[in-house]
């Protein structure tokens, strides 16, 4: 049992907060409204950010979810406003196997999305009933005809993975084409938009029938990477309140000597911690391809979005008058944590999936989620 | 990273499985402790758990400790859990007597008393909070004045847990009516059977007794009782503390892992409705944070050898969460949870966990005492006093 990352991750991690607070700061960010600035995208590839997870054949760091997940946080701390979690969470999954799209995404020069959710269909990546978009062969040429809402990051997205129906079932296809519309959110650093096509030109990434398959890992995979931003996100507004409270002086006194102020603040934290806990644990679950990992990862995400959420809240009512400002920045975590909060259904819509794994199976499966059996540890030859 | 066991805890763990199979006597099984025979079974109970080596896993061999891995004592509370076995008689001598004697005991006191904490043939009690003396507890009025070679002790003590059975008390005085009340403190050994020494067991809200008063009235202690210095009391005590609730994470998990398995079993009995699911799923979450957090610890533990914050968080989110568990529990019970026989269900099981937790977030430091250290100690928060 080691519960730690190794040193060569917690490097990654050091390397990547002191690049983040020079060149990507909360405040820097705050600064340009949180808009994408495009060339940050360049940026980051060339840390070897987008192709932690692609193979050395690819161009890629031949690494794994848990480098990942280090980068996930760091970028939730400062608010990255770029297509990360598009490109990496939601669409690099579905790629796997085109080696000259993972080539371009490990470069830097492609980013993506995934685009699955429609008006009068599913809205959530768990659902594909009443999908409607349609996918049509002719020769060896595909063709996609519907419309996709809630698209992460598609106005900067350079290719879009789209979920469709074909005779044989639901399959994935990228498209580079089609009408693309924005659309206002909440949180402006990771915006929403609505997808057209037409007979839009397509590739087949994911064969009709597996459509659903590659849909649940996807999905897995991205619950993780929001449990982790979330708590980066959660973390940044505790610091905020800490400071706060340390310095702002009010009866004559450090404001964080009154306990409504430090037990509130401490509240926030220890809520941050558990879901730190959790998402790693989450993340390891991904990493390992364990059994349990779709029921952490939904665990890990209702946890932690929950805990950024209320961590924002304390620490605004911890600032008081300033911090109900547009100038603070703690108004972009907020939106970031409740955008996390919204994403793939808020908490109570997972615990209830987490209720039917522990409540509609036997109990030893029961038994197995309750106590974490650790099946036994392989010996490295 | 790795969160599976390695060969050698997996075999530890098998081991102690087939172990517990062949040697829990049923009768113990789901004993919730405190009335009747316990003290005599529970006694034996410890004895068979040294004599199997599982006793002290984490203390060094010279001490008849196993000197093993922190891992080893979490797999070893964890299965004892999970099979329902109750643990150790002497949990105050385990957890804190012991490795507080460790610490700053003299080669005769080590010798003395440690082999026998682990065998059971000596059971502790701690004897620190008072009547006017409980989360400040530097205020204490407990007096030990120096006669010869020896103190002469006049006070009372209060909520001491297992001091009905003890042999031993770790007993917090005061030496020196020292302005600055940190100053002044003295940390002894006392006998319970020395002449003076008065227990009256108090009965809690769950019907059963656990805790105590101690009345001292001029008890003897010899000098060579003193643990650490006269006068430095205080910085002994801490190392109680931080034994009391650095170890605790473990057992506590353990404790939620069987009430949340024992939860969702009656939450599929009962049949319950999809709010009632989403709020066991939650229990569920819960019970996972704080193992992942004692995780977090042990690794770090493991690592450096100093407990992180993460015993003060794990100790309030268990205290809390073991509230809102088995009061949903009870809401699943429905119109039957007055009732004593629990409806069929165990014996008022649910009954006396729910009331049995509201101690939990008073026992080994209050929710606010644990929230004011991690604010200063871990947060940095300017201090409230
Ligand atoms: C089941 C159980 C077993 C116990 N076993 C033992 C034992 O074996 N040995 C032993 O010595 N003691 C034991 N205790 C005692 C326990 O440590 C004390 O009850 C505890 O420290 C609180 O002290 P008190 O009861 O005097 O309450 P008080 O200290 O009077 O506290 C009353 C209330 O005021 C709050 N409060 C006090 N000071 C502050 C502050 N500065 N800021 C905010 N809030 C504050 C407390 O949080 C609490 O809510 C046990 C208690 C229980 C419930």
């Amino acid at each position: 049992m080691d519960f730690a990352f190794t040193d060569e991750q917690e490097l990654l991690r050091s390397q990547a907060r002191s690049f983040l607070a020079e060149r990507r700061s909360l405040e820097a960010v705050a600064e340009r409204e949180g808009s994408f600035e495009p060339g940050s995208w360049q940026e980051l590839a060339e840390l070897g950010w987008t192709g932690v997870s692609v193979s050395e054949e690819e161009g890629g760091a031949g690494l794994g979810f848990l480098e990942e997940a280090v980068i996930f946080e760091e970028l939730g701390r400062v608010l990255y406003p770029g297509p990360y979690f598009s490109t990496i969470a939601l669409a690099l999954p579905a790629l796997a196997g085109h080696a000259a799209l993972l080539q371009r995404v490990a470069a830097g020069e492609l980013t993506a999305t995934l685009a699955h959710a429609e008006a009068a269909g599913p809205r959530r990546l768990a659902d594909t009933g009443g999908l409607a978009t349609e996918a049509r062969q002719d020769g060896a040429a595909w063709t996609l005809a519907g419309e996709k809402v809630l698209v992460p990051d598609l106005g900067s997205a350079g290719t879009v993975v789209v979920t469709a129906r074909s005779g044989g079932g639901v399959g994935l296809w990228s498209v580079e084409g089609g009408a693309r519309e924005p659309v206002e959110t909440m949180d402006s650093t990771r915006p929403y938009g609505v997808l057209r096509l037409d007979g839009a030109p397509a590739s087949l990434l994911v064969e009709p029938g597996s459509g659903e398959e590659a849909l649940a890992q996807i999905r897995t995979r991205a619950l993780a990477a929001l449990a982790l931003e979330a708590v980066g996100v959660g973390e940044a507004a505790n610091a905020l309140a800490i400071e706060h409270a340390s310095s702002r002086e009010q009866f004559g006194r450090a404001i964080g000597v009154y306990q409504a102020v430090s037990h509130s603040v401490v509240d926030g934290y220890v809520g941050v911690e558990l879901a730190r806990s959790l998402a790693y644990w989450a993340a390891w679950c991904v990493a390992e391809g364990d059994e349990q990992a779709a029921v952490a990862a939904a665990a890990a995400k209702a946890h932690a979005a929950e805990a950024a959420v209320a961590a924002c809240e304390r620490s605004i009512q911890v600032h008081g008058g300033i911090g109900f400002t547009w100038e603070h920045v703690l108004h972009r975590l907020y939106k970031r944590a409740q955008w996390i909060q919204a994403f793939e259904g808020f908490a109570p819509v997972l615990r209830r999936e987490v209720a039917s794994a522990l409540l509609d199976v036997s109990e030893e499966e029961s038994t197995e989620l309750v106590q974490q059996e650790t099946p036994v540890q392989q010996e490295v030859a | 990273m790795n969160l599976r066991d390695t060969p050698d805890e997996a075999a530890f763990r098998g081991e102690l499985r087939a172990w517990l199979q062949d040697n829990l006597p049923e009768e113990l099984r789901a004993h919730r402790g405190g009335a009747g025979r316990f003290e005599e079974l529970g006694r034996a109970w410890s004895r068979k758990l040294y004599d199997a080596g599982y006793v002290g896993l984490t203390w060094p061999r010279e001490y008849g400790g196993a000197g093993a891995p922190y891992s080893h004592q979490a797999i070893f509370l964890e299965e004892l859990a999970r099979s329902e076995a109750p643990q150790h008689i002497g949990v105050i001598g385990l957890g804190m007597a012991g490795p507080t004697i460790i610490a700053h005991g003299t080669d005769e006191q080590k010798s003395a008393h440690l082999q026998r904490i682990l065998s059971a043939e000596e059971i502790w009690c701690q004897g620190f909070s008072e009547p006017e003396a409980g989360s400040d507890l530097a205020s204490l009025k407990t007096r030990a004045e120096l006669d010869g070679d020896a103190f002469v002790v006049n006070g009372q003590k209060v909520w001491s847990s297992f001091a009905h059975i003890a042999d031993f008390c770790l007993l917090l005085t005061r030496t020196d009516a020292d302005p600055a009340k940190h100053r002044g403190l003295t940390y002894l050994l006392v006998d319970m059977r020395s002449a003076g020494v008065e227990v009256r067991p108090l009965r809690q809200i769950t019907g059963e007794g656990e805790f105590n008063e101690i009345f001292f009235t001029d008890v003897r202690v010899p000098r060579a009782n003193v643990l650490g210095e006269v006068g430095s009391g205080w910085g002994v005590a801490m190392t109680t503390l931080l034994h009391e609730r650095g170890t605790l994470g473990f057992a506590l998990t353990a404790a939620l892992e069987v009430a949340v398995r024992k939860l969702i079993a009656l939450a599929k009995e009962r049949r319950v409705d999809e709010g009632l699911r989403e709020r066991v799923a939650r229990e569920w979450i819960e019970l996972q944070a704080l193992r992942y957090t004692n995780y977090r610890a042990l690794t770090k533990l493991m690592q450096t050898g100093v407990p992180g914050p993460e015993g003060s968080i794990a100790k309030l989110h268990w205290s809390e969460s073991n509230q809102r568990l088995t009061k949903l529990a009870l809401e699943i019970l429905d119109t039957e949870a007055q009732l004593l026989d629990g409806g069929g269900h165990g014996e008022g099981y649910w009954q006396f966990q729910q009331l049995r937790s509201r101690g939990n977030t008073i026992e080994a430091g209050t929710s606010e005492i644990l929230r004011n250290i991690v604010a200063e100690r871990v947060l940095g928060l300017p201090r409230s006093r």
